[in-house]
């Protein structure tokens, strides 16, 4: 962000300004410091902040999936979790706040243990492909999760959404259960391919009240049958849906995908390293929210904006997320590329 | 919020099932058929919309009730009339096995073939009713019933047990203990649709074998006293511990469960006067949470007390509950068990006429009060936090601790929660002395302790012992070894407990003597097994068992349950990926994370007695786990 506004280089207001210094946000130190332990090395860090955070501060790096800093943490994938002395299981890293004389392992077999086998658990169950942090992740820790056999054929459309809590067929002994089944392609914005969602609750908390308050999707079913889903899994235009499209910007898998990207990656001319990314600021309305257009072959291809952006906390609405199609209408030369919503509306 | 609700109209009917819980719409914001004075004058907002939630479930089971399913009409105008999002509200349905959101026939039959049971031949009722009925969970012929496959029902005592549930204008359910298919297509088949005998009914001499005997403090009253008259409570010296209570004062009854050393028995073993004290230190309200939801395969000893001595457990919540300062109480109770609900709510309905509950108890100016809450099928609900989400409306998914529940649990309120069994030992201790109590048993298990014996067993039922005595007495105490005589195996504490072998029957059924076996003491189940039975059947069961009713929140547990599931059918089959020594080895790697990194207890003993027992035994033929 920029420095603060100095009385000498603020604009001039038409308006008396009240004097005095502009109230900043108070400063972090004020917090009491906690001493803990991580991996030898003695941490001082403000009181209420987690262990991840406090790992982050030293230079430990702690693998997260379910934890973003704009959401609030719900702690459910384990990939983070950590050894501390004196509690009988690991605890999670993303959500632990540190308490005075912790006493923290962040690389012990058992916590190597443990990511290992949540990697192995997911990669096992959800199609990866679109996920590189997760597959670096699974690289790192030496996941192999073929060792579970061979993966089951996919569900059949809307098998995993009717599945009753409480009950399942006997397992096939040859394959390895997974969630993989049919896109959900109902909309002309984007789509829904749960073949890849490792149920990390995010889409949940940003359409609810960490971001967007709609709540159209929430964790339904059960257990292993447990899903992202709107009420009756309902298609989307006939959900609370506003297409603000802040589930995808969250979304650490490609679960959920710009119709857009989903088409060119289906023709397979979706490519990440020849595209660019540019900063601009929402043409629609006052807000000022900053788009960061991802541009292909001169055309745009998604939108999404910084987490760490003031404005937006990476949070957009239909307009900025999905409304740029009028940017590439140019005289005389048409998308070279229409995508189907195109198609649609001409 | 400003709610979208899908244009799903609702029926009359399905109206009428969430207003015979909420009474009818006041607006025609709120559903309301005709617009009123109130529509142009009123906005209930903020606080006021969202305290409704907790009405979610009491509504969704009165709309099971009477429709057979959670239908969208149904649901979207429960959602308007309590302001919940649709998308939430169907994942809170979605979530219990006793709710159904698709259509389903109205008449259910859970059959119970959890391991009790099938020690008891469930499997051959399973049979004839897929010949008689069809697949589990299809239409019968008629259209008008369908049966379903259940875990523990908490009937071990009689297995085979089925519940039969009928929804409608006049629903109704009936719980068949000792049950035959003969027996069950019967009851369906009753002309009126009524079922055909008596209601389920509560036998002490069956259920509590011990009924009647002298020395017995716990189970005094079953089979001696009315279960459902308040007066004859009071003649066996019912609410003497209260009125002594009130004597010695609040803070003297929380010093004598102190020197009682009495810890739960909810499977914890935690120390119940550290949570007295912590919530009757914490300022503004507070609550009290009997946890009755009795789901933990092979218990049943806290249905036995609900069913004979209900009003034991309303005094003793009345008791917890003056002295750390709540002013309300919950009885949450598993669906599955209709009778002990019955008598509850009746013992609750007299003790309120008789003002021994309610705005002034026993003339002392306190004021206290119990709700029932009804669970709908989900063994994780179990959890004290997600018992707490699943009242408060939400999906029954557990809570990362800290913050511990004396801290924020009920509506983020601090919130005492304990077991049936724990509760009926406080009028005793505040009768008899912490200090006499604990003298009773053991330096660390104090008192007397209930256990569930089941299986292949001579007189199953539940008993009461002083801690200390070994295996070996309660086997004898309950008759033998029964089935062909020569005992295989022994499950301690359920499905998330351990098994034993015939030789180590002297083990003390104390806390500390169980954890130095390695086993646990978990709810007190002791079930037997004879040397007929096909190990390999039982240690499937609970595989399927936990990978049922896993909440699905959390990886390790939601995959792991899974794969674990998936690895004991291979080893079943002889089709082992690797060899089956490196099966047993992945097996216990599986049981590694689980423990390790699962967020509740569920998945932390998901593979503990899959685990014990392939330690004991080489069920598979794949050798023994490494201890
Ligand atoms: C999966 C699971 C299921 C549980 N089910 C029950 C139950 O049905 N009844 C119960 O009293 N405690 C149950 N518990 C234990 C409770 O979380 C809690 O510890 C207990 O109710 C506290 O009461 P106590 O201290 O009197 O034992 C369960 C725990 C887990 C992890
Ligand atoms: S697009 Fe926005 S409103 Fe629609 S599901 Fe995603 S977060 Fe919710
Ligand atoms: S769809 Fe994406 S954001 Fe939502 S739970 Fe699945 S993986 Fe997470
Ligand atoms: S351990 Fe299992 S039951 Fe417990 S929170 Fe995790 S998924 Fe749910
Ligand atoms: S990142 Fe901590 S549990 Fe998911
Ligand atoms: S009632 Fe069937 S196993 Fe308990």
């Amino acid at each position: 962000m920029s420095s603060p506004t100095t009385p000498s280089d603020a604009p001039d207001l038409k308006n008396p300004v009240p004097r005095g210094p502009i109230p900043t946000i108070p400063d972090e130190k004020l917090r009491p410091e906690v001493e803990i332990t991580i991996n030898g090395k003695s941490v001082s860090i403000p009181e209420g902040t987690t262990l991840l955070e406090a790992g982050r501060k030293i230079g430990v790096d702690t693998p997260t999936l379910c934890y973003l800093e704009n959401l609030t943490p719900v702690n459910v994938c384990r990939i983070c979790v950590v050894e501390l002395e004196g509690s009988r299981t690991l605890v999670p890293a993303c959500s632990r706040k540190v308490q005075p004389g912790m006493v923290v392992q962040t690389d012990s077999e058992r916590v190597r243990h443990s990511r290992r086998m949540v990697l192995e658990f997911l990669a096992s169950s959800v199609d990866v492909s679109t996920a590189p942090e997760l597959q670096s992740y699974m690289e790192h820790y030496e996941a192999d999760p073929a060792r579970y056999g061979p993966s089951a054929s996919p569900a059949s459309p809307s098998e995993r959404d009717d599945a009753c809590p409480g009950e399942h067929s006997a397992p096939d002994p040859a394959t390895a259960e997974t969630v993989h089944q049919p896109t959900k392609i109902d909309n002309e914005l984007y789509t829904r391919d749960y073949s890849k969602c490792i149920l990390c609750y995010k889409c949940v908390e940003a359409c609810g009240t960490d971001a967007q308050n709609t709540f159209a999707i929430a964790v339904a079913g059960r257990g292993f049958d447990a899903r992202i889903s709107t009420e009756f899994n309902n298609p989307l235009p006939n959900s609370a849906c506003v297409y603000c499209g802040n589930c995808i910007g969250v979304c650490p898998t490609g679960a959920l995908m710009f119709k857009s990207e989903h088409d060119l990656r289906k023709e397979d001319t979706w490519n990440e390293s020849e595209q660019t990314k540019t900063d601009t600021i929402c043409p629609y309305c006052g807000v000022g929210c900053t788009l960061t257009l991802h541009t292909q072959e001169n055309q745009i291809v998604k939108v999404t904006s910084p987490l760490d952006q003031q404005v937006t906390n990476g949070h957009l609405c239909i307009k900025g997320r999905f409304g740029w199609q009028f940017v590439q209408i140019r005289e005389a030369s048409a998308p070279s590329k229409p995508t189907d919503a195109q198609e649609a509306d001409t | 919020m400003d709610l979208y609700f899908s244009h799903s109209d609702s029926t009359e009917d399905e109206r009428s099932a969430v207003d015979a819980i909420l009474g009818p719409a006041d607006s025609r914001w709120m559903g309301g058929h005709h617009s009123t004075d109130l529509d142009v004058r009123t906005a209930a907002t903020g606080h006021t919309l969202r305290a409704k939630r907790h009405h979610l479930l009491p509504v969704l089971h009165g709309i099971q009730s009477r429709l057979g399913w959670i239908s969208p009409g149904a649901l979207s105008y429960a959602c308007r009339r309590l302001n919940v999002p649709p998308a939430e509200a169907y994942g809170v349905a979605s979530f219990y096995a006793l709710l159904s959101t698709q259509p389903r026939p109205p008449t259910v039959v859970h059959v119970c073939d959890d391991i009790a049971c099938l020690t008891r031949d469930a499997d051959e009722i399973c049979h004839t009713l897929e010949a008689t009925l069809g697949p589990a969970g299809t239409p019968g012929s008629d259209g008008q019933t369908t049966w379903l496959r259940s875990p523990c029902l908490g009937q071990c005592e009689r297995a085979p047990a089925a519940l039969l549930s009928s929804a409608g204008l006049h629903p109704w359910e009936k719980v068949l203990t000792e049950t035959t298919a003969t027996t069950i297509m019967s009851n369906l088949s009753s002309p009126n649709g009524q079922p055909t005998d008596e209601p389920d009914c509560f036998l002490p001499s069956v259920s509590a074998p011990q009924a009647g005997q002298s020395g017995l403090r716990l189970l005094k009253r079953i089979g001696t006293a009315n279960p459902t008259s308040l007066n004859d409570y009071r003649a066996h010296d019912g609410y003497k511990a209260l009125e002594k209570a009130f004597e010695i004062g609040s803070h003297q009854v929380i010093q004598e469960i102190t020197h009682s050393k009495l810890v739960g028995r909810g499977g914890a073993a935690f120390p119940a006067s550290i949570k007295w004290k912590a919530v009757s230190e914490a300022e503004g309200p507070c609550y009290l949470i009997c946890n009755a939801d009795e789901s933990e395969p092979g218990t049943f000893k806290d249905r036995v007390i609900m069913e004979g001595d209900p009003f034991a457990l309303i005094e003793a919540m009345t008791i917890a509950g003056i002295a750390t300062s709540c002013e309300r109480g919950f009885i949450y109770i598993r669906g599955e068990y209709p009778l002990a609900i019955r008598r509850l709510e009746n013992a609750i309905e007299q003790t309120r006429q008789a003002k021994l509950l309610g705005k002034d108890v026993m003339g002392q100016g306190v004021c206290f009060d119990i709700e029932i809450r009804k669970g709908a099928g989900a063994y994780i609900c179990g959890e004290e936090t997600a018992l707490f989400n699943s009242i408060e409306g939400y999906r029954g998914e557990p809570r990362n601790k800290p913050p511990f529940p004396t801290e924020a649990g009920l509506f983020q309120r601090p919130t005492l929660v304990n077991n049936v069994e724990t509760l009926v030992n406080v009028p005793h201790i505040i009768l008899e002395g912490g200090a006499t109590h604990a003298s009773i048993g053991t330096e660390r298990s104090t008192g007397p302790k209930l256990f569930c014996v089941a299986g292949h067993v001579k007189q199953p039922g539940v008993y009461e012992v002083e801690f200390g005595v070994t295996l070996r007495k309660i086997i004898e105490l309950s008759g033998g070894v029964a089935g062909n005589g020569n005992l295989q195996a022994v499950l301690l504490g359920g499905a998330a407990g351990a098994f034993v072998t015939a030789d180590e029957l002297d083990i003390p059924l104390t806390f500390e003597g169980t954890r130095a076996a390695d086993a646990t003491l978990g709810s007190g189940v002791v079930m037997l097994f004879d040397d007929t039975v096909d190990m390999r059947q039982i240690l499937l069961r609970i595989g399927r068992f936990f990978r049922d009713e896993s909440c699905g929140q959390c990886v390790p547990c939601r995959v792991g349950t899974v794969r674990q599931e998936e690895l004991l059918h291979r080893l079943n089959t002889g089709k082992t990926l690797g060899s089956p020594k490196e099966e047993l080895v992945i097996l216990g790697e599986l049981g590694q994370v689980m423990r390790d990194a699962s967020i509740c207890g569920l998945g932390h003993t998901a593979s503990s007695a899959i685990e014990s027992a392939l330690k004991r035994w080489d069920v598979f033929g794949s050798g023994k786990q490494n201890p």
